[in-house]
């Protein structure tokens, strides 16, 4: 009888645990997707109280987190920006997803993408300090995880964005988007819900690249 | 069995089921009212819960029952926990969010300081501005004096703040006084500040009202602040017009220490032959030194910073003497040494507690050749400072801490005078000690009150002073304070009475200060008036005593202006400064405005950055009203005035990135239009004759041309302007 109660205890536990296990699977995969459709702030905003309140209840994972420092993140690109506020904000939950799986080369990704936000509340004074921390953790994500494109992405953004008197431009970009583009295509997330944003943008830039790009032979190549 | 198995299976099903749903509903408020949207609402460790819409309102629906907890967050806001009991009922729930600490929120003291910080906080100037003032030439000290309350002093390097004279500013760094800020130079033709820029990522300039932690400045205080280790290794290359630099910077690998050094030359005889000079050189001016610094971080909040400094100057030439009817020049050549040394340590201790230690050592040796005579005079100032601070609750601090002063100052003169042989020497050695408690207590995060002292002793002048400082600032709004300030401010008298024998006491100024600001990231505007008192001021008495028996005062008001949102890529200030000043002082017969204030002083500083170009320029336009001037043909002593001053300055800059080497084209002017620009007069003895003191070039302009290298420093990480 009492093996009995245990065996029904343990399948009835790990039924539990399995189906809330798919409970969150579920709710992340679909709140995944609408980060995939949206750069509204609003919405975003939504959605990282969303990964927030999944994160209050799914105290060992760090994918809520994590995704809810992207939204923070991703909120710092729309006009009406408060974009210290929110990277602060970005930071706390990475710090948290941090303890929870150190050295993750995904985490480390979106550190530095925190740090290059920074620099646009004024590029004059902070460029410096958050360029040269942005570009360390780009380096340090690289070496976690050599299959990981992210970084050689926003490698790509940064010179994308830096003016070419200061070494960046179009020219200078494109082989970051393009080496971020080969390994976007091999690049196989760990599961459904780990981090795989990136290629869609990635893409876009390329062709802003080439779209302007002067050498002509460069553009016809890479249309073939 | 059969039994106990079914409720078993109807208690597990029972986990796995909702028994009832709960519909909360509501609208998220902040104490004022105001609706708050996207605001987070849901149950403690459960996914249930939803975001409040634009309007504030929210509702969702709770798989929980019994007591549970609701928590309502939003950025900015304090989480508010709310327990509940869930029943299946509907329940109403109007959560209100307090609003959380935040540092932007939280009032400031600002009466009497204008702070040019990098750290996040809204300053009126960033370090960079300093820099790229057209005008300064790079010059810290130039570029304040675009700045409201101080005044256009051309023949001078100094800074002269709301009526005071140069000797009436402080220069500090990392808290320690630095006794020869600027260049040695004769006294007619102004020099520039001795440290360079870079070195800095902090700039206080106080025009009055200043921290009990200040003493021995009647009228200003500049402190600067050190910066802590660099960002990466880096090299630098500076080519110029005037001289050649190289520097190198080593951070190590763990980036807890960094040592770094360079060494400079300038040499103005290139120059000079190009641009000819109004005095005739003997000696072009030359400067050769260095500095080097050497910064360790001791823990997570423990850093360790050295910083040390050296210069040799030369300079000579002769003028024709305006008492001389046969062409006889009058010579002057200075030969000047400098060491200043600054070692400071800080830590926190424990969660409270700030530990602030500090020690410097410096000295300056002038030798002057005369016609007739010769100088030598030479200060040394060793010193020692702590300062301990603690925080009380969120905001409120106290500081205490004392300082100690050796200063050693000799001044030998020889000379023939009508076949008569001098040779004296004057010595002065002052031990000064002095220490000070302040509070910041804040009433609430918009009101901030500000109670300190200062007590005073000097072996020199044999008298201990205790001198009261207090500001008190309201918050108005998000960006704007009000504030008023009060304090008394004791300072020595200047290094000519120290060093003589009949010595009179210490001279004071009160400061009442009222000023209101309001600033944003891209907006400043600042309104201040004040009055100044001055006691005490030394005087030369008829029988060649000197004794405090001196007065006077200042009054009058600051206004300045920044935007930098109007024009696209442009950013300007406008400063004003209104001062009604009359002192009783040395040699004056009665209370009379001194040489060096000026009624109205106005700048207008402009910044524009084409990034097509990458070319970065400005210009700075001064005006300042004429000042008085000695005419001893004139009864009325110091009722002349010069002409206005006028002077327009303009720089650019070109930047590339070539590989790893970051490069700077820089090319400034002042005095563009060549505005006549008159200092004062000198008189011949016979008052026949008079003389213009005027800038050294023909037209007063002076040419500047500089390429920068900086190498090892990738700029394309580093100024990313990033929105994708």
């Amino acid at each position: 009888m009492k093996k009995m109660m245990t065996i029904v205890a343990l399948i009835s536990t790990t039924t539990y645990a399995t189906a809330q296990n798919k409970k969150f699977i579920e709710t992340m995969e679909h709140n995944i997707a609408i980060l995939d459709t949206t750069r509204d702030a609003s919405v975003l905003q939504n959605q990282a109280n969303m990964f927030e309140r999944i994160g209050n209840a799914e105290k060992n994972e760090w994918l809520p987190k994590y995704y809810a420092a992207y939204c923070y993140v991703n909120m710092t690109y729309s006009p009406k920006a408060d974009i210290d506020t929110w990277c602060d904000k970005a930071e706390s939950f990475l710090k948290k997803a941090d303890s929870m799986s150190p050295n993750n080369s995904e985490i480390i990704t979106l550190k530095a993408q925190i740090a290059s936000a920074r620099i646009s509340v004024n590029p004059m004074t902070r460029g410096q300090k958050y360029g040269t921390m942005a570009g360390e953790f780009r380096e340090q994500a690289k070496k976690l995880d050599a299959t990981n494109p992210r970084p050689y992405f926003l490698d790509g953004t940064a010179y994308f964005y830096t003016p070419p008197m200061f070494g960046g431009g179009k020219d200078k970009a494109k082989p970051s988007f393009e080496k971020a583009k080969t390994m976007f295509e091999t690049f196989k997330p760990a599961s459904s819900i780990a981090p795989h944003w990136g290629k869609g943008s990635n893409e876009y830039y390329l062709k802003q690249c080439d779209k302007d790009s002067t050498d002509k032979k460069d553009s016809t190549t890479e249309k073939k | 069995m059969k039994r106990k198995f079914t409720l078993c299976i109807i208690i597990l099903l029972g986990i796995h089921s909702t028994f009832a749903q709960t519909k909360i509903s509501g609208k998220v408020t902040d104490q004022k009212k105001q609706t708050i949207p996207g605001a987070n609402i849901f149950v403690k460790d459960s996914y249930d819960g939803i975001s409040s819409s634009p309007d504030g309102t929210y509702t969702f629906i709770a798989n929980d029952t019994g007591e549970v907890t609701i928590l309502t967050s939003f950025i900015g806001y304090e989480t508010l926990e709310k327990k509940i009991k869930l029943n299946g009922k509907e329940i109403t729930f109007n959560p209100v969010l307090k609003e959380a600490f935040n540092e932007l929120k939280v009032v400031t003291i600002s009466a009497g300081t204008i702070e040019a910080s990098d750290e996040r906080r809204t300053t009126v100037l960033k370090p960079l501005d300093i820099v790229t003032t057209a005008g300064g030439l790079g010059d810290i000290n130039g570029a304040l004096k675009t700045l409201p309350g101080a005044q256009q002093v051309g023949e001078s390097a100094e800074l002269f703040v709301r009526g005071g004279t140069g000797a009436e500013t402080k220069t500090m760094i990392d808290g320690m006084v630095v006794n020869n800020p600027f260049f040695s130079s004769n006294p007619d033709i102004a020099s520039r500040g001795r440290f360079s820029p870079f070195i800095f990522k902090g700039t206080v300039f106080s025009t009055g009202g200043y921290s009990a932690q200040y003493g021995q400045a009647m009228s200003s205080v500049l402190a600067l602040e050190t910066t802590d280790l660099p960002d990466r290794t880096s090299s630098t290359v500076a080519l110029s017009s005037v001289g050649v630099g190289v520097g190198h910077n080593h951070l190590w690998k763990k980036k807890k220490m960094s040592a770094g050094v360079d060494v400079n030359y300038t040499d103005l005889s290139p120059y000079f032959s190009l641009v000819k000079q109004t005095p005739e050189y003997t000696t072009k001016p030359q400067f050769a030194g260095g500095a080097m610094n050497f910064r360790k971080k001791t823990s997570a909040s423990g850093i360790i910073k050295f910083y040390g400094y050296f210069n040799l100057s030369s300079l000579g030439f002769k003028t024709l003497s305006i008492d001389s009817i046969n062409g006889f020049k009058n010579l002057f050549e200075l030969d000047n040494q400098n060491i200043y040394t600054n070692l400071t340590y800080k830590e926190r201790l424990g969660e409270k507690w700030v530990l602030n230690v500090g020690a410097s050592y410096s000295t300056n040796v002038d030798k002057i050749n005369l016609s007739f005579d010769t100088i030598r005079s030479q200060s040394d100032l060793t010193q020692g400072r702590l300062v301990v601070s603690r925080g009380i609750g969120k905001l409120s601090i106290i500081r205490f801490g004392g300082e100690y002063q050796y200063s050693f100052d000799k001044f030998d003169i020889k000379g023939v005078s009508h076949n008569y042989y001098y040779n004296t020497t004057t010595k002065a050695i002052d031990n000064y000690s002095a220490e000070f408690v302040e509070a910041d207590i804040f009433l609430s995060q918009k009101l901030v009150l500000r109670l300190g002292g200062r007590g005073e002793y000097s072996t020199l002048m044999n008298n201990y002073v205790v001198a009261p400082r207090t500001s008190v600032s309201y918050k108005l709004g998000d960006y704007s304070t009000f504030s008023v300030a009060y304090g008394q401010f004791y300072q020595k008298p200047e290094r000519t009475f120290i060093l003589s024998s009949r010595l009179p006491d210490y001279n004071k100024s009160t400061h009442y200060i009222a000023n209101i600001q309001k600033v944003d990231n891209f907006h400043t505007l600042r309104l201040e008036v004040y009055y100044k008192k001055y006691d005490n001021l030394t005087i030369y008495n008829p029988d060649s005593t000197r004794t405090n028996g001196g007065y006077g005062y200042a009054q009058g008001l600051d206004l300045f202006w920044r935007d930098k949102k109007t024009f696209k890529g442009v950013d300007y200030w406008i400063s004003y400064t209104y001062l009604d000043t009359k002192r009783m002082y040395l040699y004056y017969p009665k209370e009379v405005t001194p040489p060096f204030a000026a009624e109205h002083t106005a700048t207008l500083v402009f910044k524009k950055f084409f990034d097509k170009l990458n070319l970065s320029t400005g210009f700075t336009y001064s005006f300042a009203s004429g000042r008085p001037y000695y005419n001893p043909k004139n009864p009325e002593f110091l009722g002349d005035r010069t002409i206005d001053y006028n002077s327009l300055g303009v720089n650019c800059a070109y930047l590339r990135q070539i590989k790893k080497c970051f490069a700077v084209l820089a090319f400034a002017v002042t005095n563009v239009l060549g505005q006549n620009q008159v200092f004062g007069y000198r008189y011949s003895y016979d008052y026949k004759r008079k003389e213009a003191i005027s800038p050294p070039a023909s037209n007063g302009r002076f040419f500047f041309l500089g390429l920068f290298l900086s190498f090892g420093q990738d700029r394309s990480k580093e100024v990313i302007d990033n929105n994708n």
